[in-house]
């Protein structure tokens, strides 16, 4: 790795730092070698002897190349795109001299860098911008000086600083003066009309290192040297290490041990997102990945019962100890154990009116109980981390979500402090909310310490499979209240899970109905959960969106204008003071699809439609799913989509992330479950579990974006629940035949349902 | 137990000592650093792992070194050599104005797949394939992102281009 000086003084570093005290954003000292650029080799021009560092985010050559620093990891949401097309919006300056490249773990110079949540664009939606503005307005001030004029006279177009007086320069020319400038406070941001950039569909900045097998992933890196580790966790959960005899395993070629390890010690106070499975590692090291996986093949281990565990968790809602019970679940003991926890007295979570009245006196009840099995990320680079640990310092590179999460929790097991530790965040196969949990990156550190060589960690797709950090396992009861006039006058759903509840209690239908009750429980469970895009509103959204379309064909109406109704009614007289949503924005997206999807008009006769919504991530989407029967069996030929996610930074990589959202929910829908038999996954790969394929997925995905100059909202994951509940509603019509568990394929159903 | 193999791959003779039994996935991945073929299931389950056997897909992760012998392999590294020096093979230029990969992980077993399906469509003198062509040739490659509609749609754009003869 080449490095190259940056423009830098401790004058700049000290006036920054003051200002990036209070703000995340304005951090000038940037001080990591700077990676020699893959643009500039493209373009066969030399590297830059110096980089003029304007911000931790802008760096700008002499001539006129711009460096931007994508904060947040990539997982395939096109933030390396989206987030610098923030700054040069504001910058001004030609996209085609922008070179992008992934910044360091830094929390204090390049934000909270957390991928996930739908957050990355609007979290930094302002602050790269003024980011931007504020490079932008360095380099005016640095021309105003050097032209000896006003800087209200300056302006810029494309990276060209020009005076009226037919004086013009480069960023480049100005860039070394304009990085010894104070940083001026306030900057005024474009208003949305103005955008050059921003809107306008610009390419993957990696594309074509991805189409070309460049070297970006985790599982990519691996140095002169590294040792390759595996881990033989248990075959089930429940299940713990007892006793192994590696001598078979320690003969075979290329391996050098066979050890065991904990992940954390007794009383260990973990961080709020570090869950494991399995405590005790028994892992293999050897020099390459086929003779690591056949010596694990050799290993000979005696499993044990694990028993209740404890956790100590030290996360932000304080200190808490939780019990993980012991035993081996089946999924035929989950469900009843489910239906039993159903039955019982749960938490309310949200009371409006008089619900338990309004029931007894309705003139009919609508009850309908839904179910949904967990579900593995699988994505599609398995999990894997580089880690080197020696006693002096820590480096780690490899797929991961959320570096600032983890670190705390590594300083505290390698003993080291966190300016030791180095972690780099390369691209990732895939996220989903499974790599905001950085177990892996603990084990490979571990690992290396205890080898005393730099190691690559790598999880076989079974490894990956079952582990868990599943998506939880979710049961909903819906209940729907008419009169005798067929007024819907109550609502309850009473959501459970294993080992949480999926209710969002104060989001749609709440707000729009006079009686409603919230209530949820949850049953403790030694099968690890985590977040999975959009989590508890993608079992939601296929539950009270299914059940919506039951209530509206009871009452007789479309149900289309059955949800606007009750929208309109949120809008208008709103029960409760705590509704998450906003009810205009809600009807909107089902007023754009409904139009675009010509919903209710002649000319779609042979296609079985339903239609949902939902609210996530502060956004909406809505779809109709377009439903035919193709050699026997339900197919999703089209879908109609519109999403109000605000300003869309980058149209087209939008639409290609609903798009995606579309398929994976059209695939989970229909094939998506993980089950268990006395504690052991049932499916271990892509031949048991099953994926969306090409053959599967629709012909036609069309997108439509509500237009307006709202700051952005979530995009990665509100268009995925909402796909759950159209394909149900579809499916009604397809077959004449509810389908209330998940997976819906006859197959699968009854698979997962016993 | 290890052997000695010299095999040709993206048109240059490497030799690799390795036991019989690697999968050529591994013996690219681990042994001569070309890492854009990918491991995605070890079973051939998902083609995250496709490269080319005398221009012929086929799953790295199933295909032993020792039966690799004489063929020319082709990895995604080395797809564009027909294409000339500075250009992409059609197929890849295709992903590129498609703006196809969203994670990015399986698209050069997707790419490899497709390039395959082209060579053979040629070969019948077949010029566009239609969405069964495509289905029936691409269904053994799992994308998790869900690009499936911009990669049917580029392999289309791809076949209305002159395919470069392989190597």
């Amino acid at each position: 790795m080449k490095t190259t000086k940056t423009t830098y003084d401790r004058r700049s570093f000290l006036k920054t730092s003051l200002l990036s005290g209070g703000g995340l954003m304005l951090s000038v000292s940037w001080l990591s070698s700077v990676k020699a650029a893959d643009k500039l080799q493209t373009l066969n021009l030399p590297e830059p002897e110096q980089w003029a560092q304007l911000n931790g985010y802008v760096q700008i050559t002499a001539d006129n190349m711009v460096k931007l620093l994508c904060p947040n990891p990539e997982f395939g949401q096109n933030v390396m795109t989206s987030l610098p097309m923030m700054v040069a919006e504001e910058l001004d300056v030609d996209w085609k001299n922008v070179v992008v490249e992934m910044g360091p773990h830094d929390n204090a110079k390049l934000g909270p860098q957390f991928t996930g949540g739908s957050n990355s664009v609007r979290m930094y939606w302002k602050p790269l911008r003024e980011a931007g503005a504020t490079a932008r307005q360095l380099l005016r001030e640095a021309a105003a000086q050097a032209w000896q004029v006003p800087i209200e006279d300056i302006t810029t177009k494309a990276g060209v600083l020009h005076h009226a007086s037919g004086k013009s320069a480069t960023y480049g020319e100005m860039a070394a003066k304009a990085a010894t400038l104070p940083v001026p406070k306030g900057v005024t941001l474009k208003s949305p009309k103005a955008f050059t950039i921003v809107r306008q569909s610009k390419r993957n900045v990696e594309g074509k290192k991805i189409v070309t097998g460049k070297p970006l992933f985790g599982l990519d890196y691996k140095p002169a040297g590294t040792l390759t580790a595996m881990i033989q966790h248990p075959p089930a959960f429940g299940m713990k290490l007892k006793a192994f005899n590696a001598a078979q395993a320690l003969k075979m070629p290329g391996i050098t041990g066979v050890f065991s390890l904990n992940l954390y010690e007794d009383g260990f106070e973990q961080g709020g997102f570090d869950t494991r499975t399995f405590n005790d590692l028994l892992v293999v090291v050897g020099k390459t990945t086929w003779e690591v996986m056949n010596a694990r093949k050799k290993l000979v281990v005696q499993w044990e019962p694990a028993g209740d565990t404890t956790d100590t968790m030290a996360g932000r809602s304080g200190k808490r100890t939780v019990t993980v019970p012991g035993g081996l679940e089946s999924t035929s003991s989950q469900l009843e154990k489910m239906a039993q926890y159903a039955r019982q007295p749960a938490q309310q979570l949200r009371k409006d009116g008089d619900p338990e009245t309004a029931f007894k006196n309705a003139a009919q009840v609508i009850e309908r109980t839904y179910n949904a099995p967990f579900l593995a990320h699988n994505c599609m680079e398995p999990m894997n981390f580089f880690a080197h640990v020696t006693d002096e310092k820590a480096l780690l590179v490899g797929p991961l979500q959320a570096p600032g999460w983890v670190e705390p929790t590594l300083s505290k097991l390698l003993n080291l402090p966190a300016d030791k530790i180095d972690i780099q965040m390369t691209r990732m196969g895939g996220g989903f909310g499974r790599r905001a949990y950085g177990q892996y990156l603990y084990e490979a550190a571990l690992i290396s310490k205890k080898a005393k060589a730099p190691v690559k960690l790598i999880y076989t797709r079974e490894d990956d499979m079952t582990y868990g950090i599943y998506r939880p396992m979710y049961t909903a009861t819906y209940r729907a209240a008419l009169d005798a006039d067929k007024n819907l006058i109550a609502f309850h759903v009473k959501g459970g899970g294993i080992p949480e509840h999926p209710v969002h209690a104060n989001r749609f239908p709440a707000g729009a109905i006079d009686n409603y009750l919230a209530e949820g429980w949850e049953i403790p469970s030694n099968v690890t959960i985590g977040a999975f895009r959009a989590p508890r509103s993608n079992f939601n959204a296929a539950a009270e969106q299914s059940f919506l379309d039951e209530v509206a064909e009871a009452m007789g109406k479309d149900p289309i204008a059955f949800r606007l109704e009750l929208l309109k009614r949120a809008k208008e007289k709103p029960v409760g003071t705590n509704n998450e949503y906003d009810p205009d924005r809600y009807a909107g997206v089902l007023e754009l699809v409904r139009d675009k999807a010509n919903w209710g008009k002649p000319g779609h006769e042979q296609y079985s439609r339903g239609v949902a919504a939902y609210f996530c991530h502060n956004s909406y989407a809505a779809h109709v799913v377009d439903m035919v029967t193709r050699n026997g069996q339900p197919y999703v030929e089209r879908v109609f989509s519109a999403m109000d996610c605000g300003i869309v930074v980058n149209p087209d990589a939008a639409r290609n992330m609903v798009q995606g959202a579309v398929v994976d929910g059209i695939g989970n829908a229909f094939y998506g479950a993980l089950t268990h038999k006395n504690g052991a996954p049932e499916q271990t790969n892509f031949d048991t579990y099953r994926m969306i394929r090409h053959n599967e997925a629709p012909t036609l995905v069309d997108v439509h974006f509500v237009e307006n100059n709202l700051d952005p909202t979530g995009l990665g994951e509100p268009p995925f629940p909402p796909v759950f509940g159209a394909v149900a509603n579809a499916l009604y019509k397809n077959t004449g035949k509810r389908h209330y568990n998940q997976p819906f394929k006859p197959d699968q159903e009854k698979r997962t349902q016993g | 137990m290890m052997a000695t193999y010299t095999l040709k791959i993206n048109g240059k003779v490497r030799q690799v000592n390795v036991d019989p039994a690697t999968p050529m996935l591994w013996v690219l991945r681990d042994h001569l650093d070309l890492t854009g073929t990918k491991y995605g299931c070890g079973i051939a389950q998902c083609g995250a792992c496709t490269i080319h056997l005398d221009g012929t897909a086929v799953r790295s992760c199933q295909l032993p070194v020792s039966v690799v012998g004489k063929q020319a392999v082709t990895t995604i590294e080395g797809l564009s050599m027909s294409a000339g020096a500075g250009n992409l093979h059609p197929v890849q230029q295709a992903w590129l104005d498609h703006d196809v990969a969203q994670c990015g992980y399986c698209q050069a077993g997707q790419i490899m797949s497709a390039a395959s399906l082209l060579k053979t469509m040629a070969a019948a003198d077949r010029t566009q394939p239609t969405d069964d062509d495509i289905d029936a040739a691409m269904s053994g490659n799992i994308c998790r992102c869900g690009t499936y509609l911009r990669i049917k749609e580029a392999i289309k754009t791809a076949a209305t281009k002159e395919t470069p003869p392989r190597p």
